[in-house]
């Protein structure tokens, strides 16, 4: 464990990582080796500085908070942990994320969430272009708005949208639901609005309250599957 | 993949440091284009009658006086020459329309990279650490600057085809991307008599907006018809005379970040980059959103 430095002598079940002195690896390779039997369940990194690949690949109940902004991918693949980012995160945050929690407190890239089969990715503001592209049963809460084609191909799994959506919205969704508060610029093929039952409102209203954002469940509207793109259609005007 | 790196500094007192604010803005590119690097750096305005150019050779030792004698003999006036290794800036009274000629026919190993009152070019080949000492980036001064590291995949790696790319006086742009109609657009520019130094696709995109500016497209709607007519995946930044503009493709997948201050306005390809600058930590941080046109003016 060179390089590790304790917080604090009483913390002993806290670690933190400078990543302005220390390499990546060294924190990842606790991460995915070491932590095991040390006792710590807290591990902070600090000066993360848009550095790639933070707590990618983690298996394990540990809590991670990230002071600053992390670059790409930050928490891929996370299985178990909860990873808080107190800054802004790159491209691909929590892809293929199986289960944990991924919280940024500021905005991120394009991809969030993408291909991620489980577990919670918060967003406080804004998501980028193609936010839970492809999830496979992630949910994803976002607090400020989404960029184009997001949840595009979304095949399960919820994604909360506080503010606005762009264009594309929900392109040949599969069975993944969209909640959406403010405006659609446009909703891609497949995808429309569907009343809101008592189950989507209980949905809201819980994932509003593990993401820690208040709104109005009842401001919300649901976006789901035509699922006329699940049968071709000889009779479809062939323009694409 | 490529990195781009932009900063304006918006109060006069900082344009001694605009060099070495930039420094660790590029190198934190290195990942993203280890191939090549450049930089356009712009500066005090030289007067209305004066135009300077920037000269790339191609070997490191190159016989600068004799080509500023050449260029005494020929015009019969008074030049400036300031030399750094294969680069120089020269600084005359004779217009574009008459050195560009000259140069191409007297000293056609010579490359011309830009013309103009503010602007300087340094470009070259190799890993932007290196190219960076090599011309002493850390010590450029003036109001803003683009710059660019290079993976090539359009064409060759040569000092020529890395970024920055010019057209007309005091215009450059770099970019994140490949365009994949470059030759329908020179097959659009070519018969207007618009020439082209390289294969590069860039090229194609800045000699288009400068073509569109000539027109009488102010910055902004020549931006805008490229919206039309450039097709692929871009993140452009552009320098001009008083301004650092910026726009991604309606796909935004070559990312940019920016950060802001009230001391200066920082664009990136990653925030990795803009880490070093001081007082980033409360800058204003931002993601360009795709086919909005952000434009900065000098102050």
């Amino acid at each position: 464990m060179e390089g590790v430095v304790n917080v604090a002598p009483e913390a002993k079940n806290r670690l933190t990582f400078d990543l302005a002195a220390q390499p990546l690896r060294e924190l990842n390779r606790f991460l995915h080796h070491d932590l095991a039997g040390t006792g710590v369940t807290h591990v902070d990194v600090i000066n993360p500085d848009g550095t790639h690949n933070i707590a990618v690949g983690v298996d394990a109940p540990v809590r991670i908070d990230v002071d600053g902004h992390a670059g790409y991918y930050c928490a891929g693949m996370n299985k178990l942990a909860q990873v808080n980012v107190n800054g802004n995160v790159g491209p691909g945050v929590a892809e293929g994320m199986v289960s944990g929690t991924v919280h940024v407190k500021g905005f991120a890239s394009v991809s969030a969430g993408a291909a991620a089969h489980g577990g919670l990715l918060v967003i406080e503001k804004d998501a980028s272009l193609r936010c839970g592209i492809s999830m496979k049963g992630i949910d994803i809460v976002v607090g400020g708005s989404v960029g184009d084609f997001s949840a595009f191909m979304a095949q399960a799994g919820r994604l909360v949208i506080c503010g606005d959506a762009g264009d594309a919205l929900g392109d040949s969704l599969y069975e993944a639901v969209i909640y959406v508060r403010g405006k659609v610029a446009s909703f891609g093929a497949d995808a429309h609005e569907e009343p809101m039952s008592d189950a989507d409102f209980a949905a809201v209203e819980e994932l509003l309250a593990r993401a820690r954002i208040k709104h109005d469940p009842k401001q919300f509207r649901r976006v789901a599957s035509k699922r006329e793109l699940y049968h071709w259609n000889a009779d479809a005007d062939q323009e694409y | 993949m490529c990195g781009i790196v932009g900063l304006l500094v918006k109060k006069p007192q900082l344009r001694e440091q605009l060099g070495s604010l930039m420094m660790p803005m590029l190198i934190g590119m290195t990942e993203r284009g280890p191939d090549s690097a450049g930089l356009a750096v712009f500066t005090e305005a030289l007067p209305e009658d004066q135009r300077k150019y920037s000269l790339c050779a191609p070997e490191w030792e190159y016989d600068w006086a004799g080509f500023e004698a050449e260029f005494i003999r020929h015009f019969g006036t008074e030049a400036a020459i300031r030399t750094k290794g294969n680069h120089a800036v020269l600084t005359c009274d004779e217009p574009a329309a008459s050195v560009r000629p000259w140069a191409a026919r007297v000293f056609p190993d010579l490359h011309v990279l830009c013309a103009g009152r503010q602007v300087d070019i340094y470009k070259d080949i190799g890993n932007p650490a290196d190219v960076a000492a090599r011309y002493d980036f850390d010590t450029l001064t003036g109001t803003h600057l683009v710059g660019h590291t290079r993976m090539a995949t359009e064409s060759a790696v040569t000092p020529d085809r890395a970024h920055p790319f010019t057209a007309g006086e005091d215009f450059c742009l770099v970019h994140n991307g490949s365009l994949s109609n470059p030759y329908q657009i020179r097959r659009k520019l070519e018969p207007l008599g618009i020439r082209f130094d390289t294969d590069n696709d860039t090229e194609a995109a800045c000699r288009y907006f400068e073509w569109r500016m000539r027109e009488g497209d102010d910055l902004e709607s020549a931006i805008r018809s490229g919206f039309d007519e450039l097709d692929g995946f871009y993140t452009f930044l552009m320098g001009s005379r008083e301004a650092l503009a910026l726009v991604r493709d309606a796909f935004a997948c070559k990312p940019a970040v920016v950060a802001e201050t009230e001391d200066y306005v920082a664009v990136s390809s990653e925030y990795r980059s803009l880490a070093r600058l001081p007082g980033v930590k409360n800058a204003n941080v931002f993601e360009p959103v795709p086919e909005e046109i952000y434009v900065w003016r000098v102050s």
